[in-house]
């Protein structure tokens, strides 16, 4: 789940029917891997941001962001280098919780500033957001206890402020 | 002024100045056909949706005009698939109307819903289903920006019933509220300005210089541009299956087609360039072969409009984004500049000299007709455009006699040569000939097909006899799927697998007839001028000239598939000498 050989695409698009579509069909058409994807509302109405994670040993990421740039509806890439940006997930987790393990997941959810959500009898419900490499340390702890289900957002990102002149517009609309 | 959206689609299109669409009705898109009556656009209807996509495709390519298709929902749009991506393969600029059930039905498995949008957008360079009539004209009017803008393609408007038939109040958007509203379509057409200084400076330095043209010079009406510039560089042309005719084969510095069947003079002029000027070519398989042994020893200037050829398949040193005709333009003023500020070409007489040398012993080459023995598909060709009155367009379909058909034509004028490059349609040549026929009825238009082809898509010659469009056919007839047997033949040891057709079935002379056409039969050498002459002297109604010819001819040169373009197989006589390309 490291993240070296990933790109982090932010990509604004106009907020219309069938653009997720349009980017997801793309990616398959075209055999590129999307590690992950979180699409919503951008800061200006009729937009969307979507946050892809690319795995650049599918295709050059040149290529990606060119042939994405062919779709009508997207109207601005960013590549953003994982070092120089921030980047957030959330994660859901329910873990099984035994009487002896009751404290230990308490305990660690309290490291790593994560919020309980739901207590059951034989469960409980933890939350976390973060970097996603805190969120992968996270998931490999609690897996010891045992999952029961979990669900990742996917990672959004934007550049860092004091860096944001190193935030590569790609150039080149395509015609 | 209120009207339905109905009227206001063919307002619309009336708006965009289309003169003639092709399509047939059917039960979603039926609203959209009353108001056609009334209207100043010529309609054709066809026997085949897929007949009206390639007719479409056909117009667009002789005239430059976007061609436009019309039909109803489900299968027919269904069976617009082939010709969409037919147009996206190549760049064709096409926009199709298609009908889809109610609003209040979509999404309930109606009676012929399909979900037209979703199967066509990676067929299409931007499709639309638009929901409310005052929509109409907006969606029309992108579709039109889209498809004739930047890189051409097919663009698609999905129009529900219910949207036909409600009413609006007409308005017909202004161009800023069309670019307002696609804030992501910004086409770069002008080239930057110090890629062509770079560019120029290698051209300069160039010894084995090359332009590899493909068929963006056509979509960019770059032909003038490109001939003034392979004139005062004095550099050689190559010219794809897509760019027939934007260099006059006639002209001494045209080395014809290169590629899997190209002559073995182009191919080799590629393969030992140490500059390969790529103007709106996109380094396609066909004409690289192996990617790895193409072209080694030489550097790549790559003019595209559309940056994502850049690098797709080879890396450019000089990339240059932009509209070929001026981007070539801008070209000859850098190279003029560069030359004046003192700048010295490099010495290009030893290249020229290989180039001679190779043309002299490498020519196309077949074995002629012996007496008694059966036609040859090549001595039909050369017959053909031998007698074609001049400016004669000829449209192909795809396999062998595609391939005899552009090596063996001479082309001297561009939008002359029409065919299915890319995708490869078998079928292409019948519609798409009364298409090309239809944008320019002055013409004669020369359907060159094989029977394999003519069997997919010949129901529209009944279109062009009701119609009136006395397109010629001629087909190439070896009763097999040729280039299948070709390959069979060469690589799979002679077995030959489901190519075989009837050479009895059907009675091709008497299925024109039954169609309005005149229909001929050829079997042997001498009946050959007379049937063309014949041919070409009918102007009143279709003709189709069924030609016996050889099945075991196969078409070379031919680079073998995956191969490098060194392991070309030239004809017999010339393989002992071959190593004179290296």
């Amino acid at each position: 789940m490291s993240t070296i050989n990933h790109h982090i695409l932010s990509v604004l698009v106009q907020n219309r029917p069938g653009v997720l579509a349009r980017v997801a069909g793309l990616f398959a058409r075209r055999d590129y891997n999307i590690f992950s994807l979180a699409v919503a509302p951008a800061e200006d109405e009729g937009f969307s941001r979507i946050t892809i994670v690319v795995d650049v040993d599918s295709a050059p990421l040149e290529q990606i962001t060119k042939q994405l740039f062919k779709l009508i509806e997207v109207v601005k890439i960013s590549e953003l280098d994982p070092h120089r940006s921030v980047e957030r997930e959330l994660l859901l987790a329910t873990v099984k919780v035994s009487p002896e393990h009751r404290g230990q997941i308490l305990e660690l959810a309290t490291i790593f500033e994560g919020k309980i959500l739901a207590v059951g009898l034989e469960a409980i419900t933890i939350s976390l957001d973060g970097h996603p490499d805190k969120l992968d340390d996270f998931e490999e702890l609690l897996g010891g206890y045992g999952i029961v289900e979990l669900q990742r957002t996917g990672r959004v990102a934007l550049p860092k402020l004091e860096r944001e002149a190193r935030v590569r517009a790609v150039k080149g609309k395509a015609g | 002024m209120k009207m339905t959206g109905a009227q206001a689609l063919i307002k619309s299109l009336e708006m965009e100045g289309v003169e003639v669409m092709f399509g047939l009705p059917g039960g979603c898109i039926l609203p959209a056909y009353d108001p056609l009556l009334d209207s100043s656009i010529r309609h054709v209807l066809v026997r085949h949706e897929q007949g009206a996509g390639h007719m479409a495709e056909g117009y667009a390519h002789v005239t430059g005009r976007p061609g436009v298709a019309m039909v109803t929902s489900g299968p027919a749009a269904t069976n617009m698939v082939t010709p969409l991506c037919d147009a996206y393969m190549d760049s064709i600029p096409m926009v199709c109307i298609t009908g889809q059930v109610p609003t209040t039905a979509i999404g309930t498995d109606a009676f012929q819903e399909c979900d037209t949008v979703g199967i066509t957008r990676s067929v299409t360079k931007h499709n639309e289903l638009v929901m409310t009539p005052q929509g109409l004209p907006l969606a029309v009017r992108q579709a039109f920006r889209i498809a004739t803008t930047g890189r051409p393609g097919p663009t698609l408007v999905d129009v529900p019933k219910d949207v036909l038939q409600n009413t609006m109040e007409w308005y017909w958007p202004t161009d800023a509220e069309v670019n307002d509203s696609l804030p992501g379509f910004r086409p770069n057409i002008k080239g930057h300005p110090r890629m062509i200084k770079e560019a120029a400076k290698l051209i300069v330095a160039a010894e084995r210089p090359v332009l590899y043209v493909g068929g963006g010079i056509l979509k960019a009406r770059a032909a003038e541009a490109l001939r003034e510039l392979a004139e005062m560089t004095d550099i050689h042309v190559v010219t794809t299956l897509m760019a027939r005719g934007a260099f006059p084969d006639s002209h001494p510095l045209c080395l014809g087609m290169p590629g899997m069947h190209g002559n073995a003079t182009a191919i080799a002029a590629l393969q030992r360039s140490d500059l390969l000027i790529a103007l709106g070519a996109r380094f396609d398989d066909r004409i690289t072969g192996k990617v790895s042994t193409f072209a080694p020893d030489a550097k790549v200037i790559h003019v595209d409009i559309d940056p994502a050829e850049q690098g797709k398949v080879r890396r450019p040193d000089v990339p240059i984004v932009g509209d070929c005709r001026l981007v070539i333009e801008e070209l000859i003023r850098a190279i003029r500049d560069l030359l004046q500020g003192g700048a010295v070409r490099a010495d290009t007489s030893a290249w020229k000299s290989r180039l001679s040398g190779w043309r002299e012993q490498f020519p196309l080459h077949y074995e002629p007709n012996e007496a008694g023995e059966a036609l040859k598909p090549q001595f039909c060709l050369e017959l053909l455009r031998d007698s074609a009155p001049e400016g004669t367009v000829v449209v192909s379909g795809v396999g062998q006699h595609q391939m005899w058909a552009s090596q063996y034509w001479k082309f001297d004028e561009p939008y002359t040569w029409v065919n299915s490059g890319g995708l490869g349609t078998m079928g292409f040549s019948v519609p798409a000939a009364i298409g090309a026929k239809v944008g320019r009825p002055d013409r004669t238009v020369w359907a060159i097909d094989g029977d394999g082809c003519f069997q997919m898509t010949a129901q529209e010659l009944v279109t062009a006899s009701v119609e009136r469009i006395p397109i010629k056919v001629g087909i190439l007839n070896n009763s097999y799927l040729g280039m299948v047997r070709q390959w069979q033949e060469m690589f799979y040891d002679e077995r030959y697998s489901e190519v075989y057709l009837s050479p009895e079935l059907p009675d091709f002379v008497k299925w024109s007839e039954a169609m309005g056409c005149v229909g001929i039969r050829v079997d042997s050498p001498e009946e050959v001028q007379p049937a063309i002459d014949k041919a070409n002297s009918i102007d009143d109604r279709p003709v189709v000239i069924d030609f016996r010819v050889d099945a075991r001819e196969k078409v070379f040169p031919m680079v073998p598939a995956g191969m490098g373009n060194d392991d070309v197989i030239l004809p017999e006589s010339q393989m002992p000498r071959k190593d004179a390309l290296r």
